[in-house]
């Protein structure tokens, strides 16, 4: 039987306000790619924000990548691993990612192996699409996933609480 | 010398805000404000763009609540486009728009039940604000945690399976809907796997509702007396004076329970309610004209909904809301606290609407929109989770939106919450020089009872700061602390 890992790309931000967009944008650009390569256990979602269901979304799976916009001080984006964060957050519309992955421990006990994916973005007024800066940026991150999710096993075996699980 | 303590921001509502409490040499509280910084560029936003796209584009508004805007801006543009006002959809139409509506409603509430309030219940208004959360809740109460987690994934499908997806959702369009429902979506929420299924939401929507009296059986004082005081109250009724969330007339009381606004079209909203501006605040106070600005304004949400409405049209809904209404003789209710109460009836209520129209074959067949004569202006109210939602609309001989005026529920709550913050703060603070972190809580749970939407559509770039700053005359800082 083949093996495939279950992995989950998920972009969450408000298209309709620019470059907030850009963690939806990079789903739509990786899940096309995945169709084209006939790669299989993807799965993939996006959301305005990230929120409480998610730890149920999140709780089955072999790999997790959140992707974000971000207003970071940082060149175009980077990957971090996502620890879980037991702090306070300040709104329901901020639930972090950290906070995600504390409550799917404490409710499913068991973190699964997550990254979130930064993307830098500029402009966050009402309107549709992403600026030219934070397209490059966007182009540039997709080119980096694709080559680590050609081999997500690195992903999966350098988080540091992982329990390998071998899904057939 | 006098002393302004400034609370910023406002943890677990959404958006940001901040209070500032006045306090003299000796401690008493002189004054007590929430600021809002509301974003109000929308409206111009939308202006020369083609009407029917705004039920979409309004979704830009809140990510917490686009549902809500989705369904009032399509309602306004069912008058434009001739299809009534309100009631005129074919019966696929306005059902398909009702379950979205209710799965907004449902997931919303149990959204705040769970994750917003419940802390405040089980850990203590004044408990540790490292456990004082829903992760503190899944450690101590996982039970409790779960279910949480769950209903708000119900409603979040049943929204999709209305909508269309998550993100932009275009289910409702001018004149009706654009799909039914699926065989497989219908039999996925009536007999789903535990516990997503609706009969567990049911279940699990009654056994909330039994924590919350549970607890107020335990804590009469804290949730009969916290921050109560007495107001009018407005929501729309259906036209036989049921509850009613997603159409129906204006109805008012007042603080006795005598009708103010005596079921009116809402089409003429204009003429019943005015906003006031004031310098310390972006958000404008809606009040009812014929009453004036100071004693004119008015609470909304679910403890407005079930102090105007006469019954509720849900067998079980309706035995906990006899319960609530006997707990006051009839007489309005005006405890802030009870808020819970009733938006945990509220959520009993749709998910026993949700399975009564799983069950109507029209989701499943029928036509999906309806035309007629077309119009210049509409105005759309529904009854969002934080209360009365008004968008208008005009628009040109090119279809070109030329006006949008929005009242959004946490507008119309604006004064009571400024009220409710003045009584926290005069019953937890007064003659109080220090600050603790049990008495800033005190002041953001009278907030948090109106389920507040602070600023709809704010960026959120991260986790902000609790911070308090204490101020003098001079506007120099005394003392600063943050959490």
């Amino acid at each position: 039987m083949k093996f495939f890992h279950k992995i989950l790309i998920y972009g969450f931000g408000n298209p309709g306000r620019q470059d907030d967009g850009l963690g939806n944008a990079f789903v739509e650009r990786m899940e096309q790619w995945v169709k084209e390569q006939g790669l299989e256990g993807f799965e993939f979602d996006s959301n305005y924000q990230l929120n409480i269901e998610d730890a149920t979304e999140i709780s089955d799976k072999d790999l997790v990548i959140f992707a974000d916009a971000s207003v970071e001080d940082i060149e175009d984006f980077v990957l971090t691993q996502v620890d879980a964060d037991t702090k306070v957050a300040f709104t329901t519309h901020a639930a972090t990612p950290g906070y995600i992955v504390q409550l799917c421990q404490d409710i499913y006990k068991r973190i699964p192996p997550t990254y979130l994916l930064h993307i830098k973005g500029y402009e966050w007024a009402f309107r549709e699409g992403l600026t030219e800066k934070a397209m490059e940026n966007l182009q540039k991150a997709v080119e980096m996933m694709k080559i680590k999710l050609q081999n997500p096993e690195e992903l999966i075996g350098n988080f540091k609480n992982f329990e390998y699980k071998e899904v057939y | 010398m006098s002393k302004k303590i400034t609370i910023e921001p406002v943890t677990r509502v959404e958006g940001h805000g901040k209070v500032t409490i006045h306090i003299d040499d000796e401690g008493n509280i002189q004054q007590s404000r929430l600021h809002i910084v509301e974003f109000r560029g929308f409206e111009r936003f939308v202006q020369g763009r083609p009407y029917w796209e705004a039920p979409v584009l309004v979704q830009r508004l809140c990510g917490i609540c686009p549902v809500s805007h989705h369904l009032a801006a399509a309602k306004a543009l069912d008058v434009i486009v001739g299809a009534g006002t309100g009631d005129g959809l074919t019966p696929t139409g306005e059902k398909m728009r009702r379950l979205m509506h209710y799965g907004q409603m449902f997931q919303s509430h149990a959204l705040h039940f769970f994750h917003l309030v419940s802390p405040d219940l089980l850990f203590g208004v004044d408990g540790d604000p490292a456990v004082r959360n829903i992760i503190g809740v899944a450690k101590k109460f996982p039970d409790l945690a779960v279910q949480g987690v769950m209903m708000r994934k119900f409603g979040q499908e049943i929204i999709k399976a209305t909508a269309g997806k998550k993100i932009h959702g275009t289910g409702a369009i001018p004149g009706g809907i654009n799909k039914h429902l699926t065989q497989e979506e219908k039999d996925s929420f009536l007999n789903g796997p535990d516990p997503m299924n609706i009969d567990k939401m049911i279940s699990w929507s009654q056994d909330a509702l039994a924590f919350l009296k549970g607890y107020h059986k335990e804590n009469k004082d804290f949730i009969d007396g916290f921050a109560a005081f007495p107001s009018s109250h407005l929501s729309l009724v259906r036209k036989d004076g049921a509850l009613d969330l997603y159409h129906g007339v204006l109805r008012a009381i007042d603080s006795e329970g005598n009708k103010i606004l005596h079921d009116v079209d809402y089409q003429d909203y204009l003429e019943y309610i005015g906003e006031e501006v004031r310098n310390w605040s972006y958000m404008k106070f809606p009040y009812l004209t014929e009453f004036g600005k100071e004693k004119g304004w008015y609470r909304v949400g679910p403890l407005a909904r079930l102090n105007t409405c006469d019954f509720i049209p849900s067998p079980l809904a309706q035995k906990e809301f006899e319960e609530f209404r006997a707990y006051t003789n009839g007489k309005p209710n005006h405890m802030s606290m009870h808020y819970h109460w009733a938006r945990l009836i509220e959520v009993l209520h749709c998910a026993e609407m949700m399975k009564e129209l799983l069950n109507d074959p029209d989701l499943m067949e029928g036509e999906l929109v309806t035309k007629g004569e077309k119009r210049s202006e509409g105005v759309g109210l529904i009854e969002a989770p934080r209360g009365t939602l008004f968008h208008h609309y005009a628009i040109n001989e090119h279809d070109q939106l030329t006006m949008a005026n929005l009242i959004v529920s946490t507008t119309n709550n604006n004064e009571p919450m400024n009220v409710a913050v003045n009584h926290a703060a005069k019953q937890f603070m007064q003659g109080q020089q220090k600050i603790t972190e049990g008495m800033m809580n005190a002041v953001e749970v009278a907030i948090r009872a109106y389920d507040p939407c602070l600023s709809c559509a704010t960026h959120a770039m991260g986790r902000m700061p609790l911070e308090i700053v204490l101020v003098d005359n001079n506007n120099k800082i005394i003392d600063k602390k943050r959490r």
